[in-house]
């Protein structure tokens, strides 16, 4: 009976055996360019069309890959010896991790001109590390904006406000009409506590000026510093004082960042203002969306401090190269251009920093104003917790927020997150 | 289940050794190929499919017979030292590859500092026990392992009892079962909706909420309430695994021999007295055999926590800590210890299962 | 047998539990069929009271694959979609059962041998296996990985069973050592007064006896391998040739998770194949060929 059960077992691999052709072939003919990135779904279909000219010029075939858990891939991958070509980083503290374990290719000259070209300084700087540039941003994302449904506020007659007095006068006038001003929201499951960070970095741009908040990225400025103190304290003006914000503190730390602004929406408002990046707009209810337009309206936060004006706080990933050759080269410099974004930009959705940039390309006005705004603005700066260190950045600043929405004193939390400072 | 000697099967002595030399090295050759053509990936899908699927099962079978063939050539004395390690040894080498090996690097990065560059000692333990965040770990961790392992093996014991005794035993198990077919993903929005938040004066979409509203009970942002929101975390877990440990106790159950039962009524026991006395005892290797896998559950959380709180509002667990060492911070020295603080704080459960182990015998 | 006694008190007492686990469920149920913005501004329990709209949108989108609309370079309107989920379904059915199956073999076969076999460093080597249960899987992807690239075996298919078998193994094994090492000493005697060879008395006796606990790891193992996305994005490859069913859903959901209603539809769709496999399983439960066994 061994003896029939062995014959089987022979059979059983002989058969299918038939098929065997070893390798793949004909893929082998064709270069490939292998991308990954962290969006997925709509924004990935869109990077994909966006790129097809490029293909189609060039015949190289560029794979894209995305990931939700890009965050826990992308070092596994590069430290296993499976790196993609190119790689679409959210954080700079990330490039520079990879930069100085010396796994990035290093821009070379073709690539450098066209980003000096292309780009404001600002950009180039964000993608080096050490004065070596690495990193070719694309589609960035502008975060200073505050939404409000627009048809709601001509009924009320409210205006938009040009200074930050303006806007607090605003909010003590919506309270004294019996309405919430702000809708705000922080969760976000493993990255509870983003948004927070977000409006304080544009307070501390408001309050303390570019420089002062680049010594604060660097820690130069501890984060203790009364400046930063400051800066929590104008924010706790707005999301602690109940009367201010949708819900109070608890809609505050339960309601995703997503989510958070449907009050806006509904007959009558719940809530009037939401502060949010230029993303959100995937987020508002279907038929919001449908009629973006007439139903939405957009104005940059305010200044406070006038000197300082109105610096657009902003994001974006970067692509850098992990494998070298021909045809990764010259996907990477398609990218440091305008061709491969002009047609993401008409899709919706996406910014571009590219200085030669045609704005009619966006779908409506608002998205048109925003590139406006970020193509223009005196003063930018990328999103502090992108640039500094992870365990600050993606720790203790988020959960030094949560703590503080939730009553830990602001002074003790400043403390504690300056001590995790690596 | 008498008869297990083997007949002849009628061929002649040279066919018989020619078959026997010929065939294996025909199948080693075959099989290779196969894996060749597995690895190249060039076929059809759907082809691929089948292949995988036959040559998983012939693969694994054809190595058994293989190395028992192999051995049994060997002298006796020798075949009988070697035979158990066909058994174990595919497992044992496995294991060391994909998990062992893993351990014992992790233990040495442990030593080292973010990016395994210079050699730090202890520093990393050091962090791993004193960290506010990591002692706060270890206080839910074992409120997990607690609470989390007496509810999923509690309800999983009773449920299998009873429903032993029911005629709808198979519905009722598949409805109990369903949340771990479900899995994390879908358990996930489903408990956020239970614990779903809006303020006083709004219609409330979360279970809880809605349930307490009817008490004129103010609604609560359930996750944010210390040290409660541990226990409602907990319930999610007990809600998904205890259909694992109905499952397990329900096969158990089924091994009790009958004799014994009807011995028990005979004697005019009531059914409670022949639950404790009878049939727990029975069974009482599956009720620690399930425990201890629940108990190292608990201990490894991350996916429940980690989703629904991020570990904020004091529910930070072991597994969590781990992961933000490891991925976010990019810190491969304390990742490590941490993993490694995991594998130390099981050993009170391997020592109570060796224990247990002593007490079976071998041939 | 068991089955007369107090079946009423019995069966409400289940009832009960059993109306109380599946709350969460119907819930999820009944959100799948509903529109994202009635989800989240009045509780699922409405539809019982209210109209509501209900529809199969959630799943169309699930299943037919996201598309989007938008105008190209030409000024064209474009309707690109994705595949929909019949490639991720077969994936899944690729990576799924043999990593089911091998593990199952490998453990049976270990579990037999700790249990009844004597070798040196016996009770050390199963309480290493007891200990590796903990060890949680994340430490051993980047070495695994550097591994199989030198193999030549990431992205395939082959490398993933592997993989699934190392995580699942020690489960397998400490499972099924709990079973086999139960079946009674007699049932072996008469084998071993013929002769037979333990890798006779594995596939002859021990298999066939061990079918209650073979099949409860069958569905557990089934399970973590259908719901895992991790492993298979690690070994596999996250493209959308080679995605397996939970990247699929994971991805639907959107870059900043915009779309999670739809995730409602997708446990759904995801779960009726582990249901399946769950309910075709059922009928090995029963009360075991050892019940019979025993002599006397």
């Amino acid at each position: 009976m061994k003896k029939l059960t062995v014959v089987l077992l022979v059979l059983l691999i002989l058969i299918p055996s038939l098929f065997a052709g070893g390798q793949k072939d004909g893929a082998k003919d064709q270069k490939t360019v292998h991308v990954f990135g962290a969006f997925v779904d709509e924004e990935a279909h869109r990077f994909e069309e966006a790129i097809k000219p490029f293909e189609q010029r060039t015949g190289i075939k560029v794979v894209y890959e995305g990931s939700k858990d890009f965050e826990t891939l992308i070092s596994v991958r590069v430290e296993g010896g499976n790196a993609p070509d190119i790689a679409g980083l959210p954080q700079p503290g990330l490039m520079a991790t990879f930069a100085s374990q010396g796994k990035l290719v290093p821009m070379w000259a073709s690539l450098e001109h066209l980003v000096d070209t292309n780009y404001a300084p600002v950009w180039k700087d964000l993608g080096s590390y050490n004065g070596q540039a690495f990193g070719v941003f694309h589609r960035v994302n502008a975060k200073s904006f505050v939404w409000y449904p627009k048809k709601a506020w001509e009924r009320e007659g409210y205006q938009v406000p040009k200074t930050w007095n303006e806007m607090l006068s605003l909010m003590d006038r919506m309270v004294a009409n019996g309405h919430t001003p702000w809708a705000v929201g922080i969760e976000a499951g493993g990255a509870t506590g983003w948004v927070g960070t977000d409006w304080i970095e544009d307070i501390m741009l408001r309050t303390a000026g570019p420089d002062v908040y680049d010594k604060w990225v660097s820690n130069e400025l501890p984060f203790n510093a009364p400046e930063v103190q400051h800066a929590f304290d104008i924010l706790a003006e707005i999301w602690l004082n109940p009367k201010y914000v949708y819900g109070g503190k608890n809609t505050i730390l339960t309601s995703s960042f997503g989510d958070s602004q449907r009050p806006m929406f509904d007959t009558p408002p719940k809530a009037w203002m939401h502060r949010q990046g230029n993303f959100i707009t995937g987020f508002f209810p279907d038929r919001i969306q449908d009629n973006l337009e007439e139903e939405v309206g957009v104005f940059a936060l305010p200044a406070i401090d006038p000197s300082f004006g109105i610096p657009v706080l902003g994001g974006g990933d970067q692509f850098v190269v992990f494998n070298d050759r021909p045809e990764v080269r010259e996907f990477m410099e398609f990218l440091a251009t305008w061709d491969s974004g002009k047609i993401w930009a008409a899709e919706g959705g996406a910014l571009f920093p590219y200085l030669d940039q045609d704005l009619n390309a966006y779908p409506n006005a608002i998205e048109r104003s925003l590139a406006e705004a970020l193509v223009d603005a005196q003063v930018f700066r990328f999103d502090a917790s992108d640039l500094m260190p992870a365990q600050v950045g993606a720790g203790s600043f988020w959960t030094g927020i949560v703590d503080w929405v939730n009553g830990k004193p602001v002074k003790q939390m400043l403390d504690e997150v300056q001590r995790s400072w690596p | 289940m008498g008869d297990i000697s083997l007949g002849s099967d009628g061929w002649t002595k040279v066919g018989k050794s020619a078959i026997t030399v010929v065939a294996p090295i025909v199948a080693a050759a075959l099989f290779w190929v196969g894996f060749l053509f597995l690895r190249g990936g060039a076929a059809h899908q759907s082809v691929i499919a089948i292949v995988a699927i036959i040559w998983g099962v012939g693969g694994v079978a054809f190595l058994f017979f293989s190395l028992d063939w192999i051995v049994h050539r060997l002298p006796l004395k020798v075949a009988k030292k070697v035979q158990p390690f066909i058994f174990v040894g595919p497992a044992l080498i496995i294991l060391t590859w994909f998990l062992l090996l893993p351990t014992l690097r992790s233990l040495y990065l442990s030593f080292f500092d973010a990016y395994s560059q210079n050699f730090v000692g202890l520093d990393n333990y050091i962090f791993a026990f004193t960290n506010p965040k990591m002692i706060e770990s270890f206080s839910n961790n074992l409120l997990w392992l607690v609470f989390g392992t007496a509810g999923s093996v509690g309800f999983g014991l009773i449920i299998a009892l009873l429903a032993d005794r029911s005629k709808l035993e198979k519905g009722f198990k598949s409805i109990i079962f369903m949340p771990m077919a479900i899995s994390f993903v879908g358990a996930g929005v489903i408990w956020r909706f239970v614990y779903a938040y809006k303020p006083a004066g709004e219609e409330q979409i979360g279970l809880l909420n809605a349930f307490v509203s009817l008490f004129n009970v103010e609604p609560q942002a359930w996750f944010t309430l210390q040290p409660w929101n541990n226990f409602f975390l907990i319930i999610i877990l007990v809600w998904l695994q205890t259909g694992y440990a109905m499952v397990i106790i329900s096969a158990a159950l089924k091994g009790v021999p009958q004799t014994i039962i009807e011995a028990g009524r005979i004697d005019g026991a009531s059914e409670f007295r022949i639950i404790r006395s009878i049939i727990i005892p029975y069974i009482k290797g599956t009720i620690i055999t399930v425990s201890t896998t629940i108990v190292i559950l608990t201990l490894k959380i991350f996916d429940i926590v980690f989703t629904m709180t991020g570990g904020e509002y004091g529910t930070e667990v072991i597994a969590s800590m781990q992961y933000k060492q490891m991925f976010r911070f990019l810190h491969y020295g304390r990742g490590s210890a941490i993993a490694i603080v995991l594998v130390i704080a099981v050993i009170p459960v391997m020592w109570y299962n060796l224990h247990q182990f002593n007490k079976t015998e071998g041939f | 047998m068991n089955k007369q006694r107090f079946p009423l008190a019995i069966n409400i007492i289940l009832l009960a539990l059993v109306i109380v686990w599946s709350i969460p469920i119907i819930g999820l149920l009944i959100s799948s069929f509903r529109p994202q913005d009635d989800i989240l501004t009045t509780p699922w329990w409405t539809i019982f009271t209210q109209k509501s709209a209900m529809n199969l949108d959630n799943y169309k989108r699930v299943i037919g694959g996201s598309s989007s609309t938008f105008i190209d370079a030409m000024g064209k309107s474009i309707r690109s979609s994705g595949d929909n989920l019949a490639r991720a379904f077969l994936n899944s059915f690729t990576v799924t059962i043999p990593s089911v199956v091998i593990p199952i073999l490998i453990a049976a076969a270990a579990a037999f041998g700790f249990a009844w076999l004597e070798f040196p460093f016996r009770r050390l080597l199963f309480t290493i296996v007891v200990a590796l249960l903990v060890v949680p899987l994340q430490i051993a992807l980047i070495p695994v990985l550097r591994d199989y690239q030198s193999l030549k075996l990431t992205g395939s298919y082959v490398g993933i069973w592997l993989a699934h078998t190392g995580f699942g193994l020690p489960l397998g094994i400490y499972l099924l050592y709990n079973y086999i090492s139960t079946i009674p000493r007699d049932v072996f005697e008469s084998a071993f007064l013929d002769g037979a060879r333990p890798m006779v008395i594995f596939y002859r006796l021990v298999l066939p006896l061990s079918v209650p606990a073979i099949a409860s790891l069958a569905i557990f193992q089934f399970l973590w391998v259908w719901n895992d996305l991790l492993v298979a994005l690690v070994f596999l490859g996250g493209t959308q040739d080679v995605a397996v069913l939970t990247q699929r859903l994971a991805t639907m959901v959107g870059s900043r998770g915009q779309d999670w209603h739809l995730l409602t539809a997708g446990a759904f769709v995801s779960m009726a194949v582990p249901l399946a496999v769950f309910f075709a399983l059922q009928r090995y439960f029963v009360e075991g060929l050892m019940a019979g066994s025993v002599k006397g």
